[in-house]
């Protein structure tokens, strides 16, 4: 997420604009609120097939019936989903900051110890007139983006935006859409399926090993995906593919709410590694502003010996409530999940994952790495389930807790449903307090207390930050430590 | 100039007073050493010394290199040059001890306005410090203390020193709980680290680690003050008479 320069940074929004890159911005825009009328019109907008548009309907009307999850330790006043605005039209420039002046001090002291550059700081901080470009694509210059989508179009892969996918590959989109997470499955996940904006679509052919980590690094036109992404990635048989998501920049939007929903599906012999990085702007210390993250994530290993791995850090959102999970159907299926979740302040966390073993000689791993300070409260919510026909079926879950201060909560919630005899589950789960002799002995080696708590943190995540791809590895590691910044007295 | 001067340092932990007045000069190249009972203060003196916040400092000055340690926190005086080896070295679970090393000497470096060692400068530096203290390549990698044996710990401790080369070594009571062929390797460090512009604060309960580490001033704690000064031969005056003499003095 760093640029070399500003002069760089400004070559490359100009060329954007020069070449037409920016996309086409309506000028109309939906009022607030929330009914069938508003779920057509963005359908319509989009230009949408009719199957799609009903989809949405079916999700908007299953929607109406259900009402929000609060079995979540996690607190927050109730969502007016009237008063949202469903449709992500241009930003009123009234309505945004006007220059990095109007921003938290805080994130822009947040921004200079990452080193962002200035220009860079206003597309995250979402500055009126600031270019609205993916900040993840003024990393790469346009050319280097366009030879990667070239190679990849010449293996077959198809990877871009998911309104570019319904309009050119509406066959795959119908035949997969939904089919891991079901537009019924939970609150947010069915209001995604009615009023999802945009998002990823990727697709790896039969015997396709994608040759490069896929991120949204040059993903050029699918800027805005708006506060209910969709993304949808299919590996089919013997495809190999490594995603990336997200950014360690801290990034600001004025939609309060998001829900995501990310499916995956693993055909036989395919392996899938989804990476995040999630850094949303979690609030003032006051907790005032932050993003309520809701996401649904699932992979489905559909095929026999397929693999899903998740990976993610979370770092930002004043509430996250996150549970990628692995259905494993196909025998011999491997599901894993690594995760480190840092809290800190009025931040909240209640995540972790879910393991369904319905196949044959599946095997699951859960590492999860809870980081508390602050007044925040930090939860792991995990399942593991066994189904009947999951002969021989394996899992290991650890769950480590640590905390800094003593205002902050660690919570740990294992759910553990075995049906079948010949299963093996083991669960781990430890809770430690930095010490304070750890930090003295730093301290005496020449490292200041910020540095021995991101160096003891470091340590307690090494575990989840090696399954990261390199350059997120790092990026996670100097994050953390920002995001515990002022933890220790 | 000393390289430490201690004045009437007055120190307490938890409310409790425990050093009443301490004085103790070092200049450069000087190994003193401070023997005493338990519970005499020596750990406090060196806690303090070193800024550990679980120690209050309640009176009396101490200059370190000609500035007043009121004015540093304990990563500045670390930086600065005094560096502790602990008594009982802390375990940091899943970071190496060459990424903490790589970590402390480049902080120390840039306080003293070095350049920053890049990898393979380090490695060099390593390798050469290994010939000052042997040091096995597997403790090197594993994480910091994390599954060391006592004195694998203490030559540890030894080994970061020679790596972060302080101005003053503060050695706390390295020598518990090491046999004598671990004491040897430690003792053979330390000497080896002995120079003119070093100065060294060995503190013991035994004599023994006198018999390696030659002092040129010993002092004896005693209820947390100093209550006799002398030189090596004051050692072995101790081993043979104990701390009795001082003790029931005090009325303890």
């Amino acid at each position: 997420m760093k640029i070399e320069d500003e002069k760089s940074f400004d070559e490359l929004t100009d060329k954007e604009y020069k070449y037409g890159f920016v996309t086409d911005i309506e000028s109309d825009s939906l009022p607030p609120g929330l009914n069938e009328d508003i779920v057509r019109a963005i359908s319509k907008r989009k230009n949408e097939p009719e199957w799609l548009t009903e989809f949405r309907l079916k999700a908007y009307r299953h929607w109406l019936t259900l009402e929000e999850p609060t079995w979540a330790k996690v607190e927050f006043p109730p969502v007016d989903y009237q008063a949202l605005s469903y449709y992500s039209a241009p930003k009123q420039k009234v309505d945004m900051p006007q220059s990095l002046d109007d921003v938290d001090p805080e994130l822009l002291a947040t921004y200079e110890k990452l080193g962002i550059p200035l220009g860079e700081q206003e597309v995250l901080a979402g500055v009126a007139g600031a270019p609205s470009i993916a900040v993840d694509a003024v990393f790469d210059s346009v050319s280097v983006a366009t030879t990667f989508k070239k190679n990849l179009e010449e293996m077959g892969i198809i990877f871009g935006s998911f309104s570019d996918a319904v309009k050119d590959h509406p066959e795959l989109v119908k035949q997969y859409l939904g089919t891991v997470v079901p537009y019924k499955d939970n609150y947010y996940a069915t209001l995604n399926s009615a009023v999802f904006s945009d998002g990823s679509f990727c697709y790896i052919p039969k015997g396709v090993k994608c040759p490069m980590e896929l991120s949204t690094y040059f993903r050029i036109n699918a800027a805005n995906t708006g506060q209910f992404e969709r993304t949808l990635l299919i590996a089919d048989e013997g495809a190999k593919v490594s995603y990336l998501e997200g950014c360690t920049a801290p990034q600001r939007d004025e939609n309060q709410l998001h829900a995501a929903v990310v499916e995956l599906v693993a055909h036989k012999d395919a392996q899938i590694k989804y990476s995040t990085v999630q850094n949303w702007y979690p609030g003032d210390k006051d907790g005032k502003g932050g993003i309520y993250n809701f996401v649904t994530k699932r992979g489905h290993c559909r095929g026999d010996n397929s693999k899903i791995s998740w990976t993610q850090v979370e770092t930002g959102s004043a509430i996250t409530w996150k549970y990628p999970s692995c259905i494993l159907k196909g025998d011999n299926s491997v599901g894993e999940f690594y995760s480190v979740a840092v809290t800190n302040n009025l931040q909240q966390a209640d995540t972790g994952t879910k393991m369904i073993h319905v196949g044959k000689n599946t095997s699951s791993t859960i590492i999860s790495k809870g980081i508390s300070a602050g007044k925040a409260q930090n939860s792991y919510r995990g399942m593991v389930k066994v189904v009947e026909t999951a002969e021989n079926a394996r899992n290991f879950s650890q769950c480590d807790s640590m905390l800094i201060g003593d205002k902050c909560g660690a919570h740990t919630f294992p759910y553990i449903d075995v049906n079948n005899p010949t299963a093996h589950v083991e669960h781990e789960a430890t809770t430690t307090k930095i010490g304070e002799d750890q930090i003295f002995y730093c301290n005496q080696r020449g490292l200041d207390t910020e540095e021995a708590v991101s160096l003891i943190v470091n340590g307690f995540c090494k575990e989840v930050f090696r399954e990261l791809p390199m350059e997120f590895a790092v990026e996670a590691q100097k994050l953390l430590g920002i995001s515990l910044e002022g933890s220790v007295g | 100039m000393a390289l430490l001067e201690i004045k009437d340092l007055h120190a307490s932990v938890a409310d409790k007073p425990i050093l009443k007045g301490i004085n103790l000069t070092i200049k450069p190249g000087e190994v003193h050493a401070i023997m005493g009972p338990n519970g005499s203060g020596k750990s406090t003196l060196s806690n303090v010394l070193a800024g550990n916040e679980a120690y209050t400092k309640t009176g009396g000055q101490v200059l370190f290199d000609g500035i007043d340690i009121d004015d540093l926190a304990a990563h500045e005086r670390a930086r600065a040059g005094m560096f502790l080896a602990f008594q009982y070295p802390v375990e940091i679970a899943g970071i190496s001890n060459m990424y903490f090393l790589k970590a402390a000497v480049n902080a120390v470096r840039e306080y003293q306005g070095k350049d920053q060692l890049d990898a393979m400068d380090f490695l060099d530096l390593i390798e050469e410090k290994k010939k000052v203290v042997k040091i096995r390549d597997d403790l090197l990698e594993r994480a910091v203390n994390s599954g060391f044996s006592g004195g694998e710990k203490k030559r540890n401790e030894i080994f970061q020193m020679a790596m972060l080369e302080p101005k003053l070594g503060i050695l706390d009571e390295t020598d518990s709980g090491l046999d004598i062929d671990a004491l040897r390797i430690v003792s053979d460090g330390v000497n080896a680290l002995r120079s003119p512009d070093r100065g060294f604060l060995v503190i013991t309960h035994y004599q023994r680690l006198l018999d390696y580490i030659v002092p040129d001033h010993v002092h004896v704690l005693v209820h947390g003050q100093i209550v006799k000064s002398g030189g090596k031969e004051l050692a072995l005056e101790l081993e043979n008479e104990g701390y009795n003499t001082w003790v029931d003095e005090k009325g303890a």
